[in-house]
């Protein structure tokens, strides 16, 4: 097995490191390292101004390019953490707790340079796993008939959304309304239209860069707009000498990494629990097992690197069920799966057979992909670190643009923008509500293959409902499910303290913490 | 009672959940349902809708569950009713100016409107932000990209 799994690898840089595949690949990670700096700009919103544009490429370069900026987006917002105490980016929300105490010593450098080590290391790691343990989940899903296909997706979508940041019911929300607007269109089977309301535009369904842009392009700049303070770039001054961690940096760095790198590749492979949860598990842990757990926050250099390379094992981990299985995570891996299912690709366990180029070709940029990034942080820190004093007021109107333009460019229709402004309004109004508009978009990408999956078992099972508890495996994914809900129900009901407070710290990544003077 | 849990955020969350879902389940009586077996394209939105509905209530229930929690205003603190209106209106204007004066004036307006939401935003430094972003955007979009997007015309 492990003699196919690398051939397959040798394969996949083949196709990886052709001219145009690798120039696609060096663009994403560019373009993902220089919006991870940007404060404001996320990689959701990114991705989905860039998916319009790989219509025109072929499938391999545009799922390279567009997972480059996911994971090159990972290495930007640490330096945004560290730096600046701004968590541009949730999963290094913690990473801002030692990080920036390190910079006010003076060791900012070392602690990004430490960064660019953990984030390899939880990345390397996150790849192997995914040669490996993708290839036996495929064996296994393979066998899966509409009705295990169709549990294995309830259990995705409600993990994705109960354990995501936020109220569980109100991620339920908007799982539901994502499926909804999933419908929104011609019916698959008999071609009826569904929730148009009369709207010629609509027949083809919602347009996936819309629906994306809206929610995190405008509604998120409604949110940001004039909150966001100008950064203090005092400490900030860093040179390309001072990455380079001491001795005892790297000794005390070393085991954290690696704990961290194993938190990561755990968390991975729960669905719904991506980076963010990853890092922020990892360094409750190695508080808790530190000999000098009061030490933590003031400069800890163990608690920079655990939680990044967690964060990058659990980054790379995501790709696992969504590319074995067909089930995204979380919101970009629903983009991600979007962007296939434009290019005509059909997601799920066929895919590794079908489509090996994409596969393999995807899994050997990764690392080409972090080598470049490496490359691309330690000699250019001066340059990212510039980057960090673009002000959001230059940084949105701007954006805004590229957002008219790319969902222009879909269909060359300016309906889409039209569709785009209203999902930004409501999106805005979600978000005053507390809704995290995440689910949506895995609502939706999931909703017309469950619903195709939900009728085909039924039929199947000549209407009996009772199906999906019927078959063995099926059975397994309910079982889950109900766990995670009783799971859900119990925890909220006792409520332990600490609990609580993670949530909240969960909830409200996005809030700028306040620069020290 | 009642005019505390009007202030809650949950309240409002839950009922338009709730609004939501009685809506699509209503809507989706009007196409066939079909029966458990051969279903029509009804029977998903049906079943989704009475689900909503169900999480909606629920989230109601938290509402009146919790206590009156601190921050329970839905408007943030400081309203951006420029920064929003702005927002919204530069990919309006986008829309409008784009369909029939063509790609720059359309970039041009979305830019140069939105930009001023900010509040340190001046006019001058507007315009040379949408200026800048006009040329490098028609310099991207028409010339490297060939987007079928005139750069000038005028009507439809």
């Amino acid at each position: 097995m492990i003699s196919t799994a690398l051939t397959d690898l040798w394969y996949g840089f083949g196709v990886a490191l052709e001219p145009h595949n690798l120039m696609w690949c060096f663009i994403g990670v560019l373009v993902g390292n220089m919006v991870g700096v940007l404060p404001g700009m996320g990689p959701l919103a990114t991705i989905s101004i860039l998916l319009p544009l790989t219509f025109g490429i072929k499938p391999v370069g545009a799922i390279l390019m567009l997972s480059g900026v996911f994971y090159g987006a990972q290495y930007g917002g640490a330096i945004c953490s560290i730096l600046l105490n701004l968590p541009c980016h949730p999963p290094h929300a913690v990473t801002c707790l030692d990080g920036f105490p390190l910079t006010k010593q003076g060791r900012g450098g070392a602690a990004l340079g430490i960064t660019v080590i953990s984030s390899f290391v939880g990345a390397s790691w996150g790849i192997t796993e995914m040669i490996f343990l993708s290839p036996v989940l495929v064996q296994v899903a393979l066998k899966f008939g509409p009705a295990e296909i169709c549990s294995l997706m309830l259990l995705g979508l409600l993990a994705g959304s109960t354990l995501a940041r936020g109220s569980p019911l109100k991620g339920v929300a908007m799982t539901i309304v994502g499926l909804l607007l999933g419908i929104v269109g011609s019916d698959i089977e008999t071609g009826t239209p569904r929730f148009t309301f009369g709207i010629p535009n609509l027949f083809d369904g919602i347009e996936i860069v819309a629906l994306a842009l809206g929610l995190f392009g405008i509604a998120e700049f409604m949110k940001s707009v004039n909150q966001l303070s100008e950064v203090d770039t005092k400490y900030s001054h860093v040179k390309f000498k001072d990455l380079r961690p001491s001795r005892e940096e790297i000794r005390r760095a070393w085991p954290a990494m690696l704990r961290g790198t194993l938190i990561g590749s755990l968390c991975a492979l729960i669905p719904g629990t991506g980076p963010t949860i990853a890092s922020f598990v990892s360094y409750a842990t190695e508080k808790k097992i530190s000999k000098t757990p009061e030490l933590f926050g003031t400069g800890m250099i163990e608690g920079v690197a655990c939680p990044e390379a967690s964060t990058h094992s659990s980054v790379q981990g995501d790709f696992i069920p969504t590319m074995s299985l067909g089930i995204p995570g979380d919101a970009v891996m629903a983009l991600i799966l979007g962007a296939l299912m434009i290019q005509g690709i059909v997601p799920g366990p066929q895919l590794i057979s079908e489509h090996p180029d994409i596969f393999w070709g995807l899994v050997a940029s990764f690392w080409i992909g972090n080598i470049i990034l490496v490359i691309l942080n330690v000699p250019m820190i001066g340059l990212w670190v510039k980057l960090l004093t673009i002000p959001y007021r230059y940084l949105y109107p701007s954006a805004l643009f590229f957002v008219c333009i790319g969902v222009y460019s879909t269909n060359n229709d300016m309906f889409q923008v039209g569709e785009t402004i209203f999902v930004g309004l409501i999106g805005y109004l979600l978000l005053l509500l507390d809704f995290h508009p995440a689910p949506i978009l895995l609502g939706f990408v999931l909703g017309p293959r469950f619903e195709e999956n939900f009728r085909r078992a039924m039929l199947i099972s000549r209407g009996d409902a009772l199906v999906f508890i019927k078959h063995p495996i099926s059975a397994v994914f309910v079982g889950l499910c109900v766990v995670l809900i009783v799971a859900q129900i119990y925890v909220r009901l006792r409520k332990p303290k600490a609990l609580i407070t993670e949530l909240q710290l969960n909830a409200d990544p996005n809030a700028v913490a306040p620069v020290e003077p | 009672m009642f005019q505390t849990l009007l202030r809650k955020r949950d309240f409002y969350a839950g009922g338009l959940m709730v609004l939501l879902g009685l809506g699509v389940t209503l809507n989706a009586t009007t196409y066939t349902t079909g029966t458990l077996m051969h279903m029509g394209p009804g029977m998903f939105p049906f079943i989704l809708g009475i689900v909503l509905t169900f999480v909606g209530i629920l989230i109601f229930g938290t509402a009146l569950a919790t206590p009156l929690g601190e921050d329970e205003h839905i408007l943030p603190r400081n309203k951006e009713w420029r920064g929003w209106g702005c927002i919204l209106a530069g990919p309006v204007l986008f829309i409008i100016l784009g369909e029939f004066f063509g790609m720059v004036a359309g970039t041009f307006a979305c830019v140069f409107v939105s930009a001023l939401g900010d509040r340190e935003a001046t006019l001058k430094s507007s315009f040379w932000l949408a200026a800048g972003v006009t040329f490098f955007g028609v310099l991207i979009f028409s010339y490297v990209l060939q987007l079928p997007f005139p750069m000038f015309r005028w009507g439809r």
